[in-house]
């Protein structure tokens, strides 16, 4: 035990109230230390405490009770004899009819009180005393705040914890709690005083009980919060919300039944209040309370309830804001309820639900239904109603549906009510059977078309229809069929269904009829979407409806609203039939929807345009896995047999059909595919279907757009093959292989051995491909969309011959070969562990390869030396004797293929990259590189030999745009390339030291423009964060570069990304500074691009970055303040609206740097 | 002079929502009413925190364009007939025109015929060039447009 004098400091510390507080709680918390490590016990530190707990001195006596609460507080978990509990418990019950030194005996009082059991807690007597003396001597509500929760935290754990032992206190009890809370403001407070009533109810449930003798009080004391006004901002430091405090007095309210005489009169009060908040509050506490009170209580507020939830819906709803026409979904046709509505809806539910007979009967037999009903069906069109009624429809139709959507019995009802009458204004019940032979599409008179009606009764049935599909696990058929309104339906529904669609047809002939096209929809789609063994709806009718929406949707000609809503209605329907199982409707879903509209691709009907056919092609498919299996084989035969007619016999028509075809076949069906990766094999057969075509047929000649042709069969290749597992990937590389090595100009051989001087290979290589015919185009580009779509762990066959035959196809400047040539390069595996793949081929091998190939003669040096590419294939080219302007055009292709090979290796992050930009960067240097101006003088022999540099020197700028940028074609994640995280940062700080210096090394006009042409490539591609870290040296480069590039209109959309990168700096808080530093060049560079004439995009940016300037310190920005104020007066008269409106702020931010006054 | 207010009570409407224009990139961008009228729809009244756009004075309707001659009509109404504000009003709006928009329009302000009990004094007031240099030689007058033109009160 350790001395008394080590810690009796603490003790005297903590009691000092001269010591400043952080003191007090270091001591208070090494006391607690201590007590806790058992080196003291609480009974030797109560002993010596003594004096402290009872000296007649208020503030000391106060402190040492204090500290004593505070270090039991902090001993929740140790345990304590029983002995010691009671005695300290005793102590602190004494201590509370101390007001002096009230706050440490309630922190004491609570923290005994809530020991858990297994360290010793307070005994049910101990606890009963402690509330006694709480009830005898505490005046809650003349403390302050912090003491009153306190106390209001004591009450409740008494009640929460020793619920039994101050039941006990009964009135006492009650009356006390009464006192405490009655006039409460703090929310904090606030907060327990609501629990409080609430666990008092649940403590005293029994009607004769102490609560029930109080309700009123306690009524009183709570009714005046409701509804609850809390102004509070955010971010106090107690965290309660009016939400919090609203939802907590809720739960008061409906604690008991025995508030209901109360509360009930109280919330429909509130609810004629024309405080919106409390109309909200209201209906929420109602549906809230109504289940708590119970039937018994409720019925004789149900009048007066329903006709306040009346008021509220037909009054509320929809303010103003009648069909919002402009949504597509059919759906959502008007219904941006209010927060009122909402909860009127809500609170009618939970009414219904608790109590239907007499709701139900209240809702129909109220007068005012009747009238609104009358009113809204009294005209016809939707258009001559006036906004009131539609207001009123509108309401109405949401009244119908959540009160029949609740049970079986109250569908009845509203059912029986609601429909007979429907159906006589309409004017099909007089005469329903003969209606069933009016045959379809017979136009119904204009007069017959009663919107309100239609309206209502789709609303209706729409209800049903959820109604029967939610329960449809628990009823059986059976029982539903002795429904009787199930027989209602069956006898109405197919003078309906006929009504209906005569109705659309005649909608169809006029305008302005819109919500009569949302309704006759909706109202189809209902009937059709009841589940299959639910008898009303037939199967002829389901097929009939069917029908109906085809030849809307075949007649169609252009994408009106009820083209778009037909459509949206089959694939719901086709949704519904595949999610239920049904093998019935699927079956007549199949035949006459899919099979149709797949048959209709091969029809040549012009009545619906392709596009739109496609479109409905697509989204019909979506709905349904069989379905689609349908129709992507109905896309298959079409794009074959078209593809046959096209590429065979040349049939341009086919081509112009092909093209859109494929079109959707990449963006609808196989991403469709992609989500579901199920049909793997489907899409495999698909690829070798196509290349059995290109096997098959040797006189290739397509004319006319064969381009565009190419592009989209492409990318179709690459998509499908990208999606296919490794096995089937391989299966098609090997056919493709195989069909293109057949193909008598590429004489694919086995590699020679790399000892051979290749120049002779390369010589013939060239020859050989002098020109492509149409049909070796297609298969090498084919072939190489496949390569570019192949996982990395997918083999090539003969990788050596396909890289050489892809570098020769380079050669002629097929950029998808030099795709392709990445691809690989960037997937090829770095070791190869099997034997067994003799073929195969590692990335250093592959790497040898190209560094031979691509320099037709290293010549035993296998570095890339001084633009070796450029002067050696000159030099090869030279004795082929071809003229300058293509040797120009040789050296591009070499560049192109480089930079896609840099690409590759640049993703993997090999270093090998290195070399290939030092290549690219030589070209680039190269004007001062007088040997090679010889050269070139020697071979073409004329002056035009100086033209073809720039043309080289721009497309080795241009390589880095390739290197940096991401590419859709190929190289990314959806084509399986291996990407090296940060890679492009890396790249980044590798070249720009390089290139930074090269530009100021370099004394030649147009090769620094160059360099700046590449440095930003680079930059603007760079992700910003790397950008800003080093942007100090970066900033005067990168306006000068930006400055070069606003010279060439081809260049704006490297302009543009340039601007951008500027402004990320100037807005980012890092680049603050150096931007400050640099501001006058900055600002002089901007306001040059104000006038910027290629591109609007470009102005805008200028001005928002000259804002955002505005924001720099003044002493560095006021001396520019004139030269922008007269620029940006300029650009006030821009073309642009979005400019103008720019320049205004801008002049604005800039004029009002120095007074008010715009003059200067 | 009296004191207080001169309209203590105008009728005040709610503000119409602006209207999103859609995106149009390669359309004739020309200058229109509703350009014009989002300029000046949120100057603020002189004696009241609320914009001429809310008090009526201004709408959309009252502006007129014609971009080939390169000019501006504005139209606009006080509250009441003799709103010693109206000249006020159209300082505003001749000033903040001229700062914001090309120079070579030529911008007429004219209150609404019938509206004033001065119209004619007004009016001539307004367009007259003399006189609106003048006014914002004036210190008070200027201070009392500007906070007017840049009032971020609403």
């Amino acid at each position: 035990m350790a001395k008394s004098s080590s810690w009796v400091p603490h003790i005297e510390a903590f009691v000092d109230s001269s010591r400043s507080s952080s003191q007090q709680n270091e001591s208070l918390e090494a006391l607690a230390s201590l007590l806790r490590n058992d080196v003291l016990t609480i009974e030797l530190l109560v002993r010596e405490m003594e004096m402290y707990l009872t000296t007649t001195d208020n503030v000391i006596r106060s402190r040492g009770i204090l500290l004593l609460g505070e270090l039991l507080a902090r001993l929740m978990v140790k345990p304590l004899e029983n002995v010691t509990v009671h005695s300290l418990i005793g102590f602190f019950t004494d201590r509370l009819a101390d007001w002096q030194a009230l706050r440490g005996a309630l922190i004491g009082c609570l923290a005994l009180l809530r020991r858990k059991s297994s360290v010793g807690m307070v005994s049910g007597s101990d606890a009963r005393l402690v509330g006694q003396s709480y009830l005898q001597n505490l005046q809650v509500q003349s403390l302050a705040q912090h003491d009153r929760m306190l106390c209001f935290e004591l009450l409740e754990c008494l009640l929460d914890r020793y619920s039994d032992a101050v039941a006990a206190l009964g009135d006492d009890l009650v009356y006390g709690i009464c006192e405490a809370i009655d006039g409460e403001k703090d929310p904090r407070c606030l907060m327990l005083t609501f629990h409080l009533v609430e666990v008092l109810a649940w403590l005293f449930p029994e009607p004769s009980g102490p609560l029930a003798s109080f309700a009123g009080d306690i009524f009183e004391i709570l009714g005046c919060y409701f509804p609850i006004h809390f102004t509070h901002q955010q971010g106090d430091d107690f965290d309660i919300k009016r939400d919090d405090l609203s939802r907590a007095l809720m739960l008061a309210f409906s604690s008991s039944p025995l508030f209901e005489p109360f509360a009930i009169p109280l919330l429909l009060e509130k609810l004629s209040s024309s405080l919106p908040l409390a109309k909200v509050d209201s209906f929420r506490y109602l549906s809230h309370c109504v289940l708590k009170y119970g039937v018994d209580r409720m019925g004789k507020h149900a009048k007066a309830i329903w006709s306040s939830l009346k008021d509220a819906i037909f009054t509320f709803s929809l303010q103003g804001n009648i069909f919002s026409l402009a949504s597509d979904l059919p759906d959502t046709m008007g219904f941006e309820e209010n927060d009122i509505t909402k909860e009127a809806l809500i609170c009618l539910e939970k009414v219904i639900l608790q109590n239907d007979g007499i709701f139900l009967s209240l809702i129909v037999d109220d007068e005012d239904v009747e009238m609104i009903l009358r009113s809204v069906t009294i005209s016809n069109s939707y258009n001559s109603l006036s906004v009131e009624s539609k207001q009123k429809l509108l309401a109405f139709g949401r009244i119908i549906v959540v009160s029949a959507k609740i049970s079986s019995s109250s569908c009845d009802r509203i059912f029986h009510f609601l429909f007979p009458r429907l159906m006589d204004i309409l004017g099909l019940s007089s005469s329903s059977l003969s209606l069933e032979c009016i045959p379809y599409g017979s136009p119904v008179s204009f007069g017959q078309l009663n919107f309100g009606a239609i309206y209502l009764c789709t609303e209706l049935l729409a209800a049903c229809r959820d109604l029967i599909v939610g329960s449809e696990d628990i009823a059986p058929q059976s029982v539903l069929m002795q429904v009787s309104w199930c027989c209602l339906l069956q006898r109405f529904s197919g003078p309906l269904t006929t009504f209906l669609s005569s109705s659309l047809v005649t909608s169809m002939k006029q305008e302005n009829c819109d919500a009569n096209i949302y309704s006759g929809v909706k109202g189809l789609r209902t009937l059709a979407t009841f589940p299959g063994w639910f008898l009303p709806i037939s199967k002829s009718i389901f097929e009939n409806i069917l029908t109906v929406f085809m030849s809307i949707l075949t007649a169609g000609c252009e994408e009106t609203l009820l083209w778009k809503l037909s459509l949206k209605a089959l694939v719901q329907i086709g949704t519904f039939t595949e999610k239920f199982h049904d093998s019935e409707r699927a079956t007549s879903y199949m035949n006459i929807v899919v099979g149709k509209i797949v048959s209709s691709i091969s029809l040549d009907d012009s009545s619906m345009p392709y596009s739109l056919k496609l479109d409905a092609i697509a989204e019909i498919g979506g709905s349904g896995m069989h379905f689609m299996l349908k129709v992507i084989q109905g896309l298959e035969e079409a794009i074959s047999a078209n593809f046959f007619e096209a590429s065979s016999k040349g049939n341009l028509k086919s081509v112009e059909v092909l093209i859109p075809l494929l079109e959707c076949f990449s963006k609808k069906v196989l991403p469709w595919f992609h989500k579901t990766s199920l049909f793997e094999d489907i899409v495999f057969h698909f690829v070798i279907n196509i290349w059995n075509q290109m096997e098959a047929n040797t006189t290739f000649n397509i004319g006319i757009k064969a381009n565009e042709l190419l592009d989209v069969t492409m990318m179709v290749m690459r998509q499908a093959v990208a999606d296919c597992s490794e096995k089937n990937q391989g299966l098609i590389v090997q056919k493709a292989y195989n069909i293109l090595s057949s193909s008598a100009s590429f004489s694919l051989k086995e590699p020679m051995p790399l000892s051979i001087p290749l120049k002779t290979e390369g010589l013939q290589l060239t020859q050989n491909l002098q020109d492509f015919s149409c049909r070796d185009e297609w298969l090498i580009s084919l072939f190489a969309s496949v390569i570019m779509a192949l996982r990395p762990q997918t083999c090539l066959p003969d990788v050596r011959v396909v890289l050489e035959l892809f570098m020769s196809v380079v050669l002629k400047g097929h950029v998808p070969a030099a795709q392709a040539l990445g691809s690989i390069i960037n997937k090829l595996p770095a070791t190869i562990d099997s034997v067994e793949v003799s073929r195969a081929c590692t990335l250093e091998e592959a790497m040898v390869i190209i560094s031979k190939m691509n320099l037709w003669s290293v010549n035993g040096n296998s570095s890339f030396r001084k633009c070796n590419v450029i002067c050696k294939s000159v030099e090869n080219l030279t004795d082929l004797d071809i003229s300058a302007n293509n040797n120009a055009m040789v050296q591009t292709n070499v560049l192109v293929g480089l930079a896609w090979i840099g690409k590759g290796l640049l993703m993997r992050g090999h270093e090998k990259v290195k070399d290939i930009t030092m290549t690219l960067l030589r070209c680039l240097l190269s004007t001062i590189n007088t040997e090679l101006l010889p050269i070139q003088h020697g071979l073409s022999g004329n002056d035009s030999g100086q033209d073809m540099h720039p043309l080289v020197m721009k497309s080795a700028a241009d390589a880095f745009h390739i290197l940096m940028s991401d590419s859709e074609i190929c190289l990314n994640k959806r084509f399986h390339a291996t990407v090296r995280p940060l890679y492009k940062q890396h790249f980044f700080s590798i070249m720009m030291p390089i290139l930074l210096s090269s530009i100021t090394g370099s004394d030649s006009s147009i090769t620094r423009s160059f360099l700046y042409r590449a440095f930003g490539h680079v930059i603007s591609n760079t992700p910003l964060v790397a950008v800003i870290t080093e942007c100090k040296k970066l900033i005067p480069v990168l306006l000068d570069s930006l400055a070069v590039s606003s010279v060439d209109i081809l260049d704006k959309d490297l302009t543009y990304s340039l601007l951008l990168v500027i402004s990320g700096i100037i807005m980012d808080e890092n680049g603050r500074e150096a931007v400050t530093e640099n501001a006058h060049i900055i600002i002089n560079c901007l306001v040059g691009l104000l006038s910027y004439p290629h591109m609007m995009l470009v102005r805008e940016t200028a001005i928002q970055c000259l804002v955002a300037m505005s924001g720099l310190p003044h002493v560095r920005i006021y001396p520019m303040r004139t030269q922008v104020l007269r620029a940006i007066s300029k650009a006030l008269d821009d073309p642009k609206r979005v400019v103008r409106q720019e320049a205004v702020r801008c002049r604005q931010a800039w004029a009002s740097m120095a007074s008010r006054s715009l003059y200067f | 002079m009296t004191l207080g207010l001169i309209n203590a009570n105008p009728i005040v409407h709610a503000k119409k929502e602006r209207i999103a224009r859609t995106e149009d990139l390669h359309g004739d961008d020309a200058v229109d009413p509703l350009d014009i009228y989002d300029f000046v729809r949120d100057i603020r009244d002189p004696e009241h925190p609320y914009s001429l756009e809310q008090l009526s004075v201004l709408s959309e309707e009252s502006i007129t364009v014609d971009e080939k001659l390169g000019r501006i009509l504005i139209t606009f109404t006080p509250t009441i007939q003799h709103c010693s504000m109206a000249t006020i009003i159209g300082l505003c709006l001749r000033v903040k025109l001229m700062n914001y928009f090309p120079s070579h329009f030529k911008v007429d302000i004219k209150v609404a015929p019938g509206s004033h009990a001065n119209e004619e004094s007004v009016n001539k007031q307004l367009n007259d060039k003399e006189r609106v240099a003048a006014a914002l030689e004036n210190p008070n007058l200027r201070q009392l447009v500007d906070e007017c033109i840049y009032s971020n009160e609403l």
